[in-house]
């Protein structure tokens, strides 16, 4: 367990750096990059707990899709090369405060429900398969609600980009 | 399945991956240059082609590489140099990391894993990332230009690529790459299993739409909207000079390489041959002698997929920009998802 112990401070440190560096950076598109470390660093993170799935699945969405979008819109738009000085806005001030909260819930909400229990050192690794077979047996009718929530997205993105 | 040879040590593994790694990735990309684009594209345009470096110059692709390597390596002045950089190596490592999850034999790969397809298709959209940070970087608006024309054709073909691969998936019940390879293999069609159960018969329509979705994310003709040189000078690769420029050529015919392997897993059974031609029934009979054909078998179904992309992309001139995007979205998917919907139906049926 020692090699996946050092790999996780090694990850964790370069993500937290890579997070310091998103909301610090003064161009949008070095942020943005910072934010594909993070990410890639989450990916990371999957893999040492055995989760494949999730992890290809962060790689996929995230890196692939999500940001790749992100950047496209900013380069069509606004990203310029070289600092710029407007990026920062009057709440800035104000996420320091909402990131100590979520610290503290998301720490709570942890040790409140697993205590000082440990997971055993022969843990079983949870294929693919499993998963989907709980998606798809008990998990059915949430997997559908959350499509249809997708889908609700989808609809009112292209009513709002219809012209007419 | 037995030994290969004596057991190697964990190191030693590792560097021959390594090592087979290196060569799984340049030795197509060079055989690709060679072969297609320079004699191929030459014959079809009745001409010669390079003929004096070496027999039938066959060593001109050392020499082209040792004139890009003594080129001066430039940087625009305006450029942001960290992330122009940055760009070229970003698109060469997710080919070399595409190429990990493909099987060369029973026992020659570099990792077996799970989801292999899944995560293949993963990696391969992260050299979207570099070629859009490359446009961007090079601070010249046809470069710009170049980069946003590649993302949205990325992004575009990916889709039909997901869909495609997905009626395989739901045939071979898995996955994982190797054992696509053995469904194939050691499948019989109507009782007939003489050739096996290659997909690109029950799964043609799948195997259309992979194609022409490979030739769109290759940006190969006549999806090369991305690079048009008579728009865009060269699109994203317009400031790139030298070594640079050199390895974005690698990643573009090293991708078009391991994307050819890749279909031909899927679509051709991948390093085996028909397990019953040898009275084999499973993967665990398949002789040690496997290890060393199936890299050559796996290698000329490249070729021969490689072949129908150059084929392709000499012969037809470039779409539209619109009528690509439109093609994708109202033509491709509609069909991959109908061909979806009926090998679903099918599998239950059967």
């Amino acid at each position: 367990m020692i090699a996946q112990n050092i790999g996780f401070w090694i990850i964790a440190v370069l993500m937290i750096v890579a997070a310091l560096r998103v909301v610090t950076t003064n161009n949008v598109v070095h942020a943005a990059l910072w934010l594909v470390v993070v990410l890639a660093g989450a990916a990371g993170q999957y893999i040492l707990l055995a989760a494949e799935f999730v992890a290809i699945t962060q790689v996929l969405v995230y890196i692939g899709a999500v940001m790749v979008l992100f950047l496209f819109g900013t380069m069509l738009t606004r990203a310029r090369i070289g600092a710029e000085s407007d990026l920062n806005n009057s709440y800035k001030k104000l996420g320091i405060p909402v990131g100590l909260i979520m610290l503290v819930a998301m720490g709570l909400a942890l040790t409140r429900s697993f205590g000082a229990e440990k997971l055993p050192d022969s843990a079983k690794v949870v294929s693919t398969q499993e998963v989907s077979d709980q998606i798809f047996g008990p998990y059915l009718l949430p997997f559908w609600a959350l499509s249809f929530v997708l889908l609700a997205a989808v609809i009112g993105a292209i009513v709002l980009a219809r012209k007419d | 399945m037995s030994p290969l040879l004596a057991e190697i040590p964990y190191w030693g593994e590792s560097l021959f991956r390594v090592l087979g790694g290196l060569v799984a990735v340049l030795l197509p990309a060079g055989t690709i240059v060679y072969v297609f684009l320079f004699k191929m594209m030459s014959f079809m345009q009745s001409r010669l082609g390079p003929m004096e470096a070496g027999p039938y110059g066959s060593m001109q692709l050392f020499a082209e590489v040792g004139k890009w390597l003594q080129k001066e390596d430039i940087v625009p002045e305006r450029a942001d140099a960290r992330i122009f950089k940055m760009a070229p190596i970003i698109v060469l490592l997710s080919t070399f990391l595409l190429v990990v999850v493909v099987p060369f034999g029973p026992d020659a790969l570099f990792t077996d894993l799970e989801t292999g397809i899944f995560y293949a298709l993963a990696v391969s959209s992260v050299s979207v990332l570099g070629i859009l940070i490359a446009g961007w970087s090079s601070a010249n608006k046809y470069s710009l230009l170049g980069g946003l024309r590649a993302a949205g054709q990325l992004i575009a073909y990916e889709l039909p690529m997901v869909l495609a691969v997905m009626g395989v998936v739901i045939q071979a019940g898995t996955m994982n790459l190797q054992k696509i390879v053995v469904a194939q293999n050691s499948g019989s069609m109507f009782g007939i299993d003489a050739v096996g159960h290659p997909y690109l018969i029950s799964q043609f329509v799948g195997f259309v739409i992979f194609m022409i979705a490979i030739q769109a994310e290759l940006t190969q003709a006549p999806f090369d909207m991305p690079i048009a040189e008579s728009e865009l000078v060269s699109g994203y690769m317009t400031e790139y000079s030298g070594f640079r420029f050199l390895i974005f050529f690698i990643g573009e015919f090293a991708t078009a390489g391991v994307f050819a392997m890749i279909a031909s897993v899927l679509f051709l059974g991948g390093w085996g041959v028909p397990f019953s031609w040898f009275g084999w029934t499973s993967i665990d009979e398949v002789d040690n002698w496997m290890n060393f054909a199936g890299p050559l078998i796996m290698f000329t179904k490249m070729m021969l997929i490689v072949f129908i992309i150059m084929w392709i992309r000499f012969s037809y001139p470039r779409l539209r920009e619109d009528q690509l995007q439109r093609f994708a979205w109202k033509g491709l998917i509609p069909v991959a998802l109908a061909n979806i919907m009926v090998t679903s139906i099918l599998k239950v049926v059967f």
